[in-house]
């Protein structure tokens, strides 16, 4: 649905975006995951033909952003940082205003903006001046205004950017909703939220993508380890020197943990390493209290991708 | 054509749901309304003066030329200050408020939003002109007047219009700031009009060029009563360039860099 090809972005001399390609197939939701200024907003702006690419392109639906950009106009819903909204309209009168420049026909016009208005918990404000909206409603004025013209492809910035934590939950669920039949890209700098919400994510930082991966692929590939939380029953010390022996596990500690002390094994990802575990601890004549796999939190993810040139 | 018409009701909508359209009409209507006024008193106590003069005396003195063609000329001057304060919000503000980014993702030309912001505006300006021509009719009750030179002084001041509000749109255009655009028009409306004063002292050649620039000297043919079609094209083809101008800088910041 998306295919984006090699796209750098140039303020001047400064490069915002630089030499980005993936692609994001139809259906999927996807999150660009970025510190501030690592160019998501710019990676947007170019998607929605709002800002030239420097160089390299993006096809979006299979019409070229920079050759048919009102074919491709046609095609997406955009949601900036900042809802585009017009102070002084009434939310219908200006989603009915959105709605005709989208190119939605007269004929069923008003019945399509019920609907939307329904749909994103509007319905008791259609006669109210948006300036007068909460932040929270104005954020659905402007999801509402994304989606009118039920576009293919969903472009949002921070959708969840300034709401309390339940509008939070309310805003996931309607993305959710919506990804069912749509493409949908997000970007945020919360990291729960594409955990939540996304089924895929591209990480980018200084311009350059760094990662792009499942929430939980990406945990397990940050360094290629899992990790296991083991409690065992007896001497800690000879379960750690015991699970060591095993072949191919990278590191085994310990850790003290609600003053319990618990082993840590760090093992590939090529197998499912559990029942091996298990057999080795009771092999070794202990008792297996407990054992869970640990994933890294996307925190220390996005955190090891991030500051990787420094850290190394 | 229905994307033009959509930009249209917007900044009509927002030209008469806000006071701006109310207050500029009324300042307008009130400077020409004052200045009418003072030269129609001034017309009466020319011919209370003149009543028992020779009849050649007499038949000089003319309503037209006392009052028609003064109300015309000033309007000349305050559409200068009141233009650009409407003119000034029509990309500033869509540009701060981030509806720019709005109209620029919709599959709609930046040429379509240009001509719906235009013809808006020039709607406006249309409607207030014709409240202030309405001075004209009430005076027609008490005095003859010719109405050949109202004719073709209205048909210059709404060629003029456009030629003004596309000069504001180009430097609405240019900015985010409201203040700044309404500055930078009126700078750029001044300039059109003293750059005949400058024709003064220069020798043939820019004697005529800097003339023909001027914006005002075409509107004072079409006062005294001369339609000519240089006057029109050039008031027209002065709109086109302005807006071309405008169309371009918008264009402009979506090529490669
Ligand atoms: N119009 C502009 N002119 C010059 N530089 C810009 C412009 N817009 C953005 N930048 C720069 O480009 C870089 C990327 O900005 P961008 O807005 O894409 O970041 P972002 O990932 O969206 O950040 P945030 O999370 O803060 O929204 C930043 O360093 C920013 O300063
Ligand atoms: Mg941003």
């Amino acid at each position: 649905m998306i295919e984006v090809d090699h796209l750098t972005k140039q303020y001047g001399s400064f490069t915002a975006v630089d030499d980005i390609s993936f692609e994001v197939g139809k259906g999927e939701i996807v999150g660009f995951l970025g510190p501030n200024g690592a160019g998501k907003t710019t990676t947007m702006r170019v998607l929605t033909c709002f800002l030239p690419a420097s160089e390299g392109t993006a096809r979006i639906a299979g019409f070229d952003i920079f050759d048919e950009p009102l074919e491709v106009k046609k095609r997406i819903g955009y949601l900036p940082e900042s809802p585009p909204l017009y102070r002084d309209m009434h939310v219908q009168t200006y989603l009915d205003f959105v709605a005709s420049i989208k190119g939605v026909p007269k004929t069923g016009r008003t019945d399509r903006i019920v609907e939307v208005m329904g749909q994103c918990g509007l319905s008791d404000r259609a006669g109210q001046l948006i300036g007068q909206l909460s932040k929270g409603y104005r954020q659905r004025v402007g999801l509402a205004q994304a989606i009118v013209h039920k576009p293919d492809v969903i472009i949002m910035d921070e959708p969840t950017s300034g709401l309390d934590p339940n509008q939070i939950i309310e805003m996931r669920g309607l993305i959710r909703e919506l990804a069912k039949e749509r493409t949908v890209i997000l970007s945020t700098h919360i990291l729960p939220e594409v955990e939540m919400t996304c089924d895929r994510v591209i990480i980018i930082n200084n311009g350059k993508i760094e990662a792009v991966d499942t929430p939980e692929n990406l945990t397990a590939n940050v360094r290629g380890t899992a990790r296991f939380a083991v409690r065992v029953s007896g001497d800690v010390s000879k379960a750690v020197s015991g699970l060591a022996t095993l072949p191919d596990i990278a590191d085994v500690s310990s850790e003290i943990r609600d003053g319990e002390t618990v082993v840590l094994v760090d093992c590939p990802t090529d197998r499912d390493w559990g029942p091996i575990l298990s057999a080795k601890v009771v092999e070794l004549g202990m008792g297996l209290l407990e054992m869970r796999r640990e994933d890294l939190s996307l925190e220390e993810i996005f955190h090891a991708l991030t500051t990787r040139e420094e850290g190394v | 054509m229905g994307n033009i018409l959509a930009i249209f009701g917007k900044e009509m909508r927002s030209y008469f749901g806000s006071p701006v359209a109310y207050v500029m009409a009324g300042v307008f209507l009130l400077f020409t309304g004052f200045v009418f006024r003072n030269q129609v008193l001034e017309f009466h106590d020319m011919s209370v003066f003149l009543q028992f003069a020779e009849y050649e005396q007499k038949s000089r003195l003319n309503v037209n030329e006392v009052v028609v063609e003064s109300f015309f000329e000033f309007q000349t001057f305050v559409w200068m200050i009141v233009i650009p304060m409407l003119t000034m919000r029509l990309y500033a503000e869509e540009k701060r408020g981030g509806t720019y980014e709005l109209l620029m993702t919709s599959p709609i030309t930046s040429g379509q939003i240009l001509m719906g912001k235009f013809l808006a505006c020039y709607v406006l300006y249309v409607l207030i002109e014709v409240f202030a021509l309405g001075y004209l009719g009430i005076l027609s009750m008490y005095a003859r007047i010719d109405w050949g030179p109202v004719f073709s002084g209205a048909l210059g001041v709404l060629l003029q219009g456009g030629a003004f509000i596309s000069v504001g749109i180009l430097a609405s255009s240019l900015t985010e700031n409201q203040i700044i655009a309404a500055v930078l028009s009126f700078f750029m409306l001044i300039l059109l009009w003293i750059i005949d004063w400058a024709a003064r002292f220069a020798d043939d050649v820019l004697f005529v060029v800097l003339k023909f620039l001027s914006l005002v000297e075409h509107t004072r043919d079409m006062i005294e009563g001369v339609v000519d079609t240089h006057d029109i094209v050039f008031f027209m083809s002065a709109t086109v360039f302005f807006l071309f101008v405008t169309h371009h800088v918008l264009e402009s910041r979506r090529w490669r860099a």
